[in-house]
């Protein structure tokens, strides 16, 4: 953009004017910057102070406004002019509030707040958006079991196509075994009628739904808004363009043969849950070896496999619930029929306790212990936690297995995909590191299996036709979840969402509930699409990167490093953007080796300049010069707090937030020390198992540039120490001044970088 | 349904903890416009007061700053404190929602400058932390609070203060004449996410809650083990400030128990596991006994439990303590019979949490007598089956059943959805 008419509005609130002059700051958009346009307020956020600003856009007099006041954090709403673009330098909680009043450091710092946001409106245009033409509003979901039939129903109901995929030759999945469900309704107790033939009936009967079943996907390419889907469906391939994805693949059980310890195999009456529900019909239990004798005495075995480290090593969740109901049914046909369950911990969380309430009123008699052995006679020893001793059940008619769940992260009917391919399947993450926190690391080794072991084999479930492979990303123990509590819907592939139990072990009620979530999420991953703006978390940004295909040298950098996929490859290793599926992080700016990634309002060169408009002083007068690049979701607010408890840190940093560290490329490190910067911190969010990075891997990403950017000060001569990289959480408020004062100690006692000056 | 689609397309969230806030920003982001009430002076609710959450040991202010920043990019979002809803009229399309909003005493012009509070004399027990401090008469929530602007405390009006603060604040903000007041709002369908609150440890009499500072709640652990909270985030032991090294996490503290909480509160075991956490990384030498009935650690939260279980100063003990009562040197003693060995115990320790349960906030208070139903526990529950069709009023997170965080955030998303498609017409 050419004609970038910005004015400068500086307040002096909030203990601004007492803290610096902010007369001397006017000065400087003028003699600095040749910007015209520079006025101060007392209160900037006053309907006065916006009154000021808006009169200068409507007049034309700018079209960008540099508002120097309090963090761009808040106020958001107030300095908001309909997508006139808006720069913030903050005077308030990282200098008025966290320096010392009417000092030379504090004025020195204050200016260049003031300058790095005139730099950065230099290089800032309004983004110029990509929406999705001729944008397809279709929810395909994968999948017809409960989950799946819930999905298609609540996209129909929103007013969306839906294209209703299952392998198999009918609708319903594992419920369509099920003689009756766990309660979800008040009072809780009593099982309830399966509903899956109604579900399916009004799936079928929905003129907004197509199903198609005996139907396996072999490609999926494209972004949302429009998914290129092949499927083989009766021998010949159909082609359907879709919105967003919904994939509800569910689960299958845990292999029996597998536990052969619990005497699966050694009699026909050694059974699973789920071949148990084949035998609750109507009528009496029948036992399954002679199909003659009634089966009276049952033993149910919880936890076959599940909380398992040479198997499953999660608890599956359902598996309490559904002992407790095939108990019931069982009893409900035979009084006089005796239930054992033997649990080493019995799961009924929430409501669901009502429902165990109601089993062992019912006489269902629960043991807690550890099975030792299970006979092909029909003999179950176990040891009884509460009595001390192992206990014999002998003669029982049937041993019930509760198996648990293995989710369809895969497809169990196809082969896996070439190794190649499956670098990508597994992700980095390991749940059981969750308590290594400042220093307790409960000393013990890993008592839980890495999920690697656990991923189901088979193959891809929509093989994408992505650089980074086939699979949506694989979470720990095999389930295609999200790795965040806040954003359970998060994914790395956007306009792709899992629900159901592939995600986690969940019942049907819990699936049906999920089902609508991804929808909704399936539903604006379309919407977004259609106005070329991103999703979660930077919901609404019309930025996207662009890259100078004139410069790039086809490194592939960028679409490996990309944490969402976004980024494709023509054959001769073009890298080609996908918008829609883009989250905005800029990782792959930061991963470019010749900077030719930018977007309209972030570039290399944008900071490059925000970093060269600083003034830095020479050696001989002793004020250092420190820059953090501060990651903006999580170590910029936490800083921003720091100011707000009026906590105090070193005058010589200079702060640049940043959309994620996935974003810093290494030439704003060179540039910083070429600049004459003594040192260098970038700040941002934990990397690693229990990763808090709201870009996946983007500050793991940084971690690994910087572990090499010590050649680099090398070759210049300089101590590695002045590079450094922190991880804080925002909850770091208390502790961030001490982090910066620290290093800004161990900058002090090094010489000053010998480029200052040239 | 009036003819011709609804008259409302507005989705009215009442309660702006991590599930209303789920539920406006997502049915804002899919192009609905949204009033978020919230009964208090800023957003985040219970979880706002949680250090971490299991079992990443992650701060809730992390995922809360992405979606304060989402609301504050989003003008689909209205978002009113200090507002409760007294009633509600009407049906789906166009329900009249009366609502009451108590006196901030402060406009939207303050700029949380601080002034006011630098002159406020009175001292009012600090909501933020359970009452285990105080704050100024006039304050800020906390220093995440969003909206980030002061509160007046209804006592340093009755104290006074009122011309004082006014003529301290240089931006006009402060009103000490505001007054309670009730208007109405229009809504086309409303999504109920009024949360919980922790079961009255009071009650359980046994368990001498109130004759001990040294025993707490679980939701008081969460505080004293916060950067932000009346101890810094130092472990201690209320009553004389020394550290707290051995800890007794009591679970089931009013939940499974018929007398008072049925249901599982299913987020106790989890969260006492986390506490286990918070003690043993402070203090090497720590130990914490965990008595219990069933840990249920479900699904890979099983790896969480795992991992702490491996720890041997950590003490896992099923049994449900008979009693609780205070030793001679002033140390609560937890008493009663081992499950598995039979032992009696009289053990005495530094601090005693009691790991009570969540009860939903509907209990006392209104409550929407259309679409939802109330179970006998007080948690609102769908008329029938999940559907959405019929009427315009929905739950989620807590306020419809005893929920962890993600679950929480998953049913107000399948509720914005519900909500959605009740207000789009046809």
């Amino acid at each position: 953009m050419s004609d970038r008419k910005p004015g400068v509005y500086l307040c002096k609130g909030c203990g601004i004017g007492e803290a610096v002059d902010v007369g001397e700051l006017e000065k400087l958009p003028a003699s600095e910057f040749k910007i015209g346009t520079c006025k101060t307020h007392d209160a900037l956020c006053s309907d006065e102070g916006v009154a000021l600003i808006k009169a200068d856009i409507d007049g034309g007099d700018i079209n960008q406004a540099i508002i120097g006041a309090c963090s761009h954090r808040v106020m958001t709403d107030k300095f908001s002019f309909n997508g006139t673009p808006v720069i913030r330098a903050n005077l308030r909680e990282q200098v008025a509030w966290s320096q010392p009043a009417g000092e030379e450091d504090t004025q020195m710092l204050a200016a260049d707040q003031v300058r790095m946001a005139m730099a950065q409106a230099s290089k800032t245009d309004a983004p110029s958006s990509s929406a999705v033409q001729e944008l397809v509003q279709t929810v395909m979901i994968v999948g017809g079991g409960i989950t799946g039939l819930t999905a298609a129903l609540e996209a129909a109901k929103s007013g969306h196509k839906a294209l209703l995929v299952e392998r198999s030759d009918k609708l319903g999945g594992w419920a369509n075994k099920w003689s009756k469900r766990m309660p979800h309704l008040p009072p809780y107790r009593g099982v309830e009628e399966n509903h899956v033939g109604k579900l399916i009936a009004e799936v079928e009967a929905h003129g907004d739904i197509t199903v198609m079943t005996d139907t396996m996907i072999t490609k999926t390419s494209g972004a949302p808004g429009k998914f290129e889907v092949t499927m083989a469906h009766g021998g010949s391939d159909k082609i359907e363009m879709i919105g967003a994805i919904v994939v509800a693949t569910g689960w299958r059980p845990y292999d029996a043969s597998k536990l052969t310890h619990l005497g699966y195999g050694a009699s026909p009456d050694i059974v699973t849950g789920v071949e148990l529900e084949d035998m609750l019909g109507d009528g009496k239990l029948m036992r399954k070896s002679d199909g003659q004798k009634e089966a009276k005495y049952i033993a149910f075995i919880q936890c076959a496999g599940s909380r398992d480290p040479d198997h499953l090593p999660y608890c599956s969740s359902v598996c309490c619930g559904v002992s407790i109901k095939q108990s019931l049914q069982i009893k409900r046909e035979n009084p006089d029929a005796s239930c054992y369950v033997i649990f080493d911990e019995l799961r009924t969380p929430g409501t669901a306790e009502e429902f165990y309430r109601e089993a062992q009123e019912a006489g269902v008699i629960f043991m807690k212990g550890k099975v030792k052995s299970v006979g092909g006679d029909m003999s179950v020893v176990y040891e009884d936690d509460l009595l001390g001793q192992e206990v014999p059940l002998n003669g029982l008619d049937m041993i019930v297995l509760a198996t648990g769940m293995v989710p369809n992260s895969t497809n169990p009917d196809t082969e896996a995909a070439e190794e190649e391919m499956n670098k990508y399947l597994i992700s980095d993450i390991n749940p059981a590191a969750g308590v290594s926190v400042a220093g307790y690391t409960g000393d013990t080794p890993d008592p839980v299996k890495r999920p690697e072991e656990s991923i189901p084999p088979g193959g891809s479930i929509l093989n994408l036709q992505y650089r980074q492979g086939p699979h949506i990303p694989i979470l720990a123990d095999g389930f295609s979840d999200s790795h965040y509590i806040c954003f359970p819907y998060e994914t790395r592939r956007t306009g792709i969402y899992t629900c159901g139990p592939v995600r986690r072990p969940m019942d049907m009620a819990e699936s049906a509930d999920d089902a609508a979530g991804a929808v909704l999420k399936a539903i604006q991953a379309i919407r977004s699409a259609g106005e070329g703006a991103s999703v979660h978390p930077r919901t609404g940004d019309l930025s996207f990167p662009k890259i100078g295909h004139d410069i790039c040298t086809k490194c592939r950098r960028c679409t490996v490093e990309c944490p969402f996929g976004a980024i494709d490859e023509e054959e001769d290793g073009k890298p080609v953007i996908n918008e829609s599926r883009c989250r905005r992080c800029g990782t792959c700016m930061g991963a470019c080796p010749v900077r030719t990634i930018s977007f309209d309002n972030y570039s290399p060169s944008m900071v490059g300049d925000m970093i060269k408009a600083i003034d830095v002083p020479d050696e001989f007068e002793e004020k250092p010069r420190i820059i953090i690049f501060a990651c903006e979701n999580d170590a910029y607010p936490a800083l921003d707090m720091a100011g707000i408890n009026r906590q105090q840190w070193s005058a010589y940093v200079r702060v640049i937030p940043v959309r994620c560290l996935g974003s810093v490329t290494m030439l704003w490190v060179s540039t910083a020390l070429e600049s004459g910067f003594d040192g260098i911190m970038l700040m941002g969010c934990k990397s690693g198992d229990d990763y808090q990075c709201h870009f996946i891997k983007g500050s793991g990403i940084a971690k690994e540039r910087m572990s090499k950017v010590g050649a680099t000060l090398k070759s210049m001569a300089l101590e590695e120490e002045r590079v450094q990289m922190e991880e804080v959480s925002i909850a770091d408020s208390h502790s961030v001044a001490k982090v910066i004062n620290k290093f800004a100690a161990t900058i002090g006692d090094m010489d000053p970088n010998p480029f200052k000056g040239f | 349904m009036p003819q011709g689609g609804p008259k409302s397309q507005t989705i009215l969230v009442v309660g702006g903890g991590i599930a209303g806030i789920t539920a406006a920003i997502e049915a804002a982001e899919t192009g609905y416009d949204v009033v978020l009430l919230e009964k208090s002076p800023s957003l985040g609710g219970r979880v706002t007061k949680f250090n971490r959450y299991f079992p990443k040991l992650c701060h809730p202010t992390c995922g809360l700053e992405i979606n304060y920043q989402r609301i504050k990019k989003n003008p689909r979002v209205k978002l009113m404190t200090m507002c409760e809803v007294t009633g509600i009229a009407g049906a789906k399309g166009d329900y009249t929602v009366s609502v009451k909003r108590t006196p901030r005493f402060v406009n939207d012009k303050c700029t949380a400058c601080g002034d006011c509070k630098d002159v406020s004399d009175t001292a009012v027990a600090n909501a933020y932390n359970y009452g285990l401090d105080k704050v100024k008469g006039a304050y800020l929530p906390h220093e995440h609070a969003f909206p980030m602007r002061y509160v007046i405390a209804p006592e340093a009006i009755a104290a006074g203060e009122g011309d004082k603060l006014k003529a301290a604040c240089k931006y006009g903000a402060i009103e000490p004449d505001q007054k309670e007041e009730t208007f109405d709002l229009n809504a086309g369908a409303i999504i109920w996410t009024t949360g919980w609150k922790p079961y009255d440890a009071a009650k359980l009499d046994t368990y001498a809650y109130n004759e001990s500072p040294d025993i707490i709640n679980n939701v008081e652990m969460e505080r004293l083990a916060a950067h932000d909270g009346p101890t810094g985030g130092k472990i201690l032991r209320p009553s004389d400030n020394e550290p707290a090294k051995k800890v007794a996490l009591i679970q089931c503290a009013g939940s499974r128990d018929n007398n008072h909480l049925a249901y599982c509160s299913r987020i106790c075991c989890l969260g006492s596991l986390k506490h286990a956490a918070y003690v043993r990384e402070q203090y090497e030498d720590a130990q914490v006994d965990i008595y219990y009935i069933d840990i249920r650690a479900h699904d890979k939260l099983e790896a969480f439990h795992a991992k702490i279980k491996n720890d041997p100063q950590v003490h896992f003990i099923k049994s449900k303590p008979g009693h609780i009562k205070i030793g001679e040197d002033g140390r609560p003693l937890v008493c009663g019979e081992r499950t598995i060995d039979r032992e009696i115990y009289e053990e005495p320790y530094d601090l005693v949490v009691l790991a009570t349960g969540m009860q939903p906030s509907a209990v006392k208070g209104y409550k929407p007598e259309v679409g939802v139903m109330e179970d006998e526990y007080g948690f609102l529950v769908p008329k029938a089956n999940g559907a959405a069709d019929g009427e315009g009023i929905f739950s989620a997170g807590v306020a419809s059943g005893p929920l962890d965080v993600s679950m929480s955030v998953q049913s107000a998303t399948a509720a914005a959805l519900r909500a959605i498609q009740a207000v789009r017409g046809s």
